[in-house]
């Protein structure tokens, strides 16, 4: 065997256990109830936003505490807390994902990815709902 | 059939160009068989007359691309919006620079933009046919079938149900099922396109696509020439691909890092580089074109290492493929934040992948066994062992990049719910800081050994010097920058000290290399330039992400008098900070003041802030600024600024803002209060400190004064204070309020209750509509220089690698 073909072999070896070593520090999206099992362990929420509770988020107070309530597809509900400003559009956003742990009875949120109507790119789908606007 | 009669149509364009793109599509295909059969014909004369169609059906589809590009952007110029492409992508309101970027908005522009780099590259290969030795044709074939499948992404056509592309020349009423649509005067309603999304908006987004898309395209040519050498068994076109390939990786890196300055000028997370898929795909295939040089470098000089060649050559395009299948079909998702809306053409995504992934694999291995290497093996103290080892490891930090940005392909496939770990940047960092230090090493030292062995005692005397250098300026680096970066422990903080040893190594061995064994001549410059750039920006990553600092750590909620709740854990400083209007504000190294707004004739919202660093008493402006969102939806998007030094940026962007248009609803509280007495608001105390009668000596005859000296003090421990009165004419009183807009509070002073006691009433009334505020986050980046002046440099040496390399090549 070429010393070559050793160190390929070798090499290899290395990116595998590299990969592996990754998956153990995947996670997973949860569901609010599942979440909730498993406390303190870092989840993907997939949610929307509960309209029925007000957002709290008074920046001169602290710019850096957002609280607000969220549903998912199963219809269970859990308040969030944001330590940080709150996302543009936030309230207007179809979908959100949100990572982070879930605390005792709320989920300390550490980043929020927005699912908008059209962010960055544009939604025929969102764009066909919207004629009401331009018929006159 | 509809037989509505539209008013102030233009259709012309639109017949004009649909007629462009169904003709770039069979003009490339018919080039594609012509240059096959040129390629392939054993008879000269056969040959001549199949190359002479070929050439004309190329250039015949060069120029329908090309009309077909000033069709689009006359549309888009003159805002003719019952095309959909013009509604969805522009608006009148656009500046006129950015109208180029409508064109890579969508899906449509963007093919088109890279069928426009293939013909250009195609053409060029045309006219310098001669030295590109006997595989053009081969190369040709290959390049006009990729023309070919983009034809089919912008044709739109129907094919038994199926929808094959989709056409930048629609018409919005043939796409849309808008009531209005159906009206013959419906354009008289559409005023406006829904514009160019404001975070394209930006002088990077008007040359980054390009010439990333330069870089994508020019892929393609070193393929060709590995796909034909498979073809006809013959391996002798190195040479002739290798200059190709030194540009296309120039040109690709450039692109991605133009893509990185935007993410910094225009992105607000406030860095360059978040390994998000999208910038992902487009790195990796990068490093495998890297691998690739070097493999085909190997072969030229030693004979070995074909097989990776072959491999690396070919990966490096069908990873372009892959990351367009990642970017345009939608997949990703819910893991980036930016990538093409799917536009329902997933199927053909995934066909113009796997027509060339398949084949080209298949290929590969018929011919492994033509692909022999020497006897001989390589020893461990030759060039072409550790280069092989470099290339290697590249290639596979490639593999495991890709990997683990496929994520998402492999929950769709096997319907898993796999999700990114909590830290995603630090999971590539941790392996990356690895890969970037035996790189590191291995480009500096590699450059001393020589092919097919090296004698001990000429490195150890070529690489004293360097080395040595190396070792004082690294020394100098590690006690005047340093790493500040703590989080990930000690074996990663150690991890990026080594790697600063290494990319310094890299860029203090290559200049020596390039002055005492290469003679200081340019020609022979190409790859020691190249390797001091890389080692620069290697070096800039390090330095500048290991020390980021956040500047506007907000202290909030430390103060003794915060009450601790489960929700808001004290002691934890935050990354915004707020700014009031005219309100100096400590922030660490600097003070800070919010002066005020101004809007340009776009709307944008400028917000001027003036940094005063405490020390110095330097001042300067920055003006991060907002612009309100389009295409239907609400709020801003956020533009950052940053004040460059040429050691360090000092990056701000805000992250909300509040006006005080609001109406004020709320009312005066009444207290009473005695001198000395303190009463407590929503953020603190207030005390009253002294009565003044009468202070100002110039009032006007007949009238009283009382004045009140407030001391406020805030939960933070701030103080502020206050000086509400009143003033006495006969029986008329005037009451004169006082606010500490930090504190959103105003003061009055009611009346005297006892003069006696001395007690009197003061108002006071807490609102949150007194004043503009806006939050804040500033971070400092130190030496960011050093990264874009290293991409600049390794670019340069990728160009003049690229010029040595055409330049010695004979016209046969």
């Amino acid at each position: 065997m070429k010393k070559t073909h050793i160190a390929l072999l070798v090499l290899i070896a290395a990116a595998i256990v590299v990969l592996i070593s990754y998956t153990g520090d995947l996670s997973s999206y949860e569901t609010i109830a599942s979440a909730k099992q498993k406390e303190g362990k870092f989840v993907n929420l997939i949610v929307k936003m509960d309209k029925s509770v007000p957002v709290q988020y008074d920046p001169v107070k602290d710019p850096n505490l957002l609280q607000f309530n969220v549903q998912d597809s199963l219809g269970n509900k859990i308040s969030v807390v944001y330590h940080n400003t709150m996302p543009t559009d936030m309230e207007k956003s179809e979908r959100l994902v949100l990572k982070g742990k879930v605390q005792g009875d709320y989920f300390e949120c550490s980043a929020i990815v927005m699912k908008c109507p059209s962010k960055y790119k544009d939604n025929p789908n969102a764009m066909k709902d919207q004629p009401v606007t331009l018929s006159n | 059939m509809n037989t509505t009669k539209f008013l102030d149509e233009h259709l012309f364009p639109g017949q004009i160009g649909y007629f462009l793109t169904i003709l770039s599509l069979v003009a490339s295909l018919v080039a594609t068989y012509s240059f096959a059969k040129a390629f392939f014909s054993k008879e000269i004369s056969l040959q001549a007359q199949w190359e002479k169609l070929a050439k004309i059906a190329f250039i015949i589809e060069s120029v329908a691309v090309v009309s077909c590009f000033v069709v689009l952007f006359y549309v888009i110029y003159n805002h003719l919006f019952e095309y959909k492409y013009a509604y969805m992508h522009s608006d009148k309101n656009l500046p006129y620079q950015y109208l180029l970027s409508c064109f890579w908005e969508g899906q449509e522009g963007s093919f088109l933009l890279w069928s426009f780099w293939h013909c250009v590259l195609g053409l060029i290969l045309i006219a310098t046919k001669k030295k590109w030795g006997a595989s053009v044709n081969g190369v040709m074939m290959v390049l006009s079938f990729v023309q070919f499948c983009l034809a089919t992404m912008i044709v739109g056509l129907f094919i038994f149900d199926m929808k094959l592309g989709s056409n930048p020349f629609i018409l919005l009423r043939e796409e849309m099922s808008w009531p209005i649509l159906s009206r013959p005067d419906y354009l008289q309603l559409i005023k406006d396109g829904t514009g160019l999304n404001t975070l394209l908006q930006n002088y990077w987004m008007v040359i980054h696509p390009p010439v990333l898309f330069l870089g994508f395209a020019s892929t393609t040519i070193p393929f060709g020439f590995a796909v034909a050498g498979l073809l006809k068994k013959k391996h002798d076109w190195m040479d002739n691909s290798l200059p190709w390939a030194t540009f296309s990786a120039g040109i690709l890196g450039l692109g991605i890092m133009m893509g990185a300055a935007w993410a910094y000028e225009s992105l607000t997370f406030g860095g360059y580089w978040a390994w998000d898929p999208v910038e992902n795909a487009s790195l990796v295939p990068w490093l495998t074109l890297v691998s690739a040089i070097h493999a085909c470098i190997i072969y030229r000089k030693t004979g070995s290492s074909l097989k990776l060649v072959y491999l690396f050559f070919g990966i490096s395009f069908l990873l372009v493929l892959y990351s367009t299948f990642l970017t345009r079909s939608g997949i990703l998702g819910d893991t980036s934040v930016h990538a093409f809306t799917d536009l329902g053409m997933n199927a053909q995504l995934l066909s113009f992948l796997l027509i060339f992934v398949i084949p080209y694999f298949v290929l590969f291995f018929a011919r492994f066994k033509h692909m022999a290497e020497p006897q001989k093996e390589e020893a461990i103290d030759s060039r072409e062992f550790w280069m092989l080892i470099g290339s290697l490891i590249l290639f596979l930090s490639a593999v495991v990049i890709i990997s683990i940005t496929s994520i998402p392909v492999f929950n769709k496939i096997f319907g898993t719910k796999i999700a990114p770990p909590e830290d995603a940047a630090f999971a590539h960092n941790q392996v990356q800081v690895f890969v970037a230090i035996i790189i590191g090493l291995l480009t500096a030292t590699g450059q001393y050994l020589k092919y097919k062995g090296t004698t001990k005692a000429f490195l150890v005397q070529k690489l004293k010097m360097p080395l040595l250098v190396t070792i004082i300026i690294t020394a100098v680096v590690y006690i005047f920058v340093g790493v500040a970066f703590k989080e990930k422990g000690i074996g990663f903080e150690g991890a990026i000290y080594v790697a600063m040893f290494a990319a310094i190594y890299t860029i203090v061995a290559n200049i020596f290399f390039w002055m005492t064994m290469q003679k200081a001549k340019l020609k022979s410059a190409g790859s020691s330039i190249g390797h001091i750039g890389f080692g620069m920006v290697l070096l800039g990553i390090l330095i500048s992400s290991s020390n980021k600092t956040v500047l506007s750590w907000n202290t909030t909620g430390i103060s003794p008098l915060r009450v601790e709740s489960g929700k808001s854990p004290i002691g934890n400083p935050r990354e915004n900070i707020t700014l009031f209007e005219g309100i100096d504000t400590d922030m660490g190294k600097f003070m800070v003041t919010y002066v005020r707004d101004t809007f340009d004739n776009l709307d944008k919202r400028f917000f001027e802030l003036k940094f005063k660093e405490k020390k110095t008493q330097a001042e300067f402006f920055l003006y991060p600024d907002v612009l309100k969102n389009n295409k239907g939806m609400e709020g801003f998007s956020a533009n950052p600024s940053s004040k460059h030094y040429w050691n360090k940026d000092i990056f701000v962007y805000v992250t909300s803002f509040q006006d005080n248009s609001k109406e004020d609803t709320t009312s005066f509280k009444p207290h009473q209060m005695a001198l000395g007495d303190s009463i407590f608001y929503s953020n603190g105390y207030i005390k009253l400190e002294k009565v003044l009668v009468n202070p100002n000596v110039n009032r006007p005859a007949g009238t009283n004064e009382l004045i009140l000296q407030l001391a406020v003090t805030s939960k933070e421990g701030l103080k502020y204070t206050a000086s509400p009165g009143i003033v006495l004419e006969g029986m008329n009183i005037q009451s004169n309020v006082d606010t500490v807009k930090a504190q959103n509070i105003v003061l009055s002073f009611n009346k005297v209750i006892d003069q006696e006691k001395g007690t009197l009433e003061i108002g006071v009334k807490e609102s949150s509509a007194l004043t503009n505020l806006i939050t804040l986050k500033a971070y400092e980046f130190p030496f960011i220089n050093l990264l874009w002046l290293g991409v600049i440099i390794m670019t340069f040496g990728f160009g003049v690698a690229t010029w040595s390399r055409v330049s010695k090549l004979k016209e046969k």
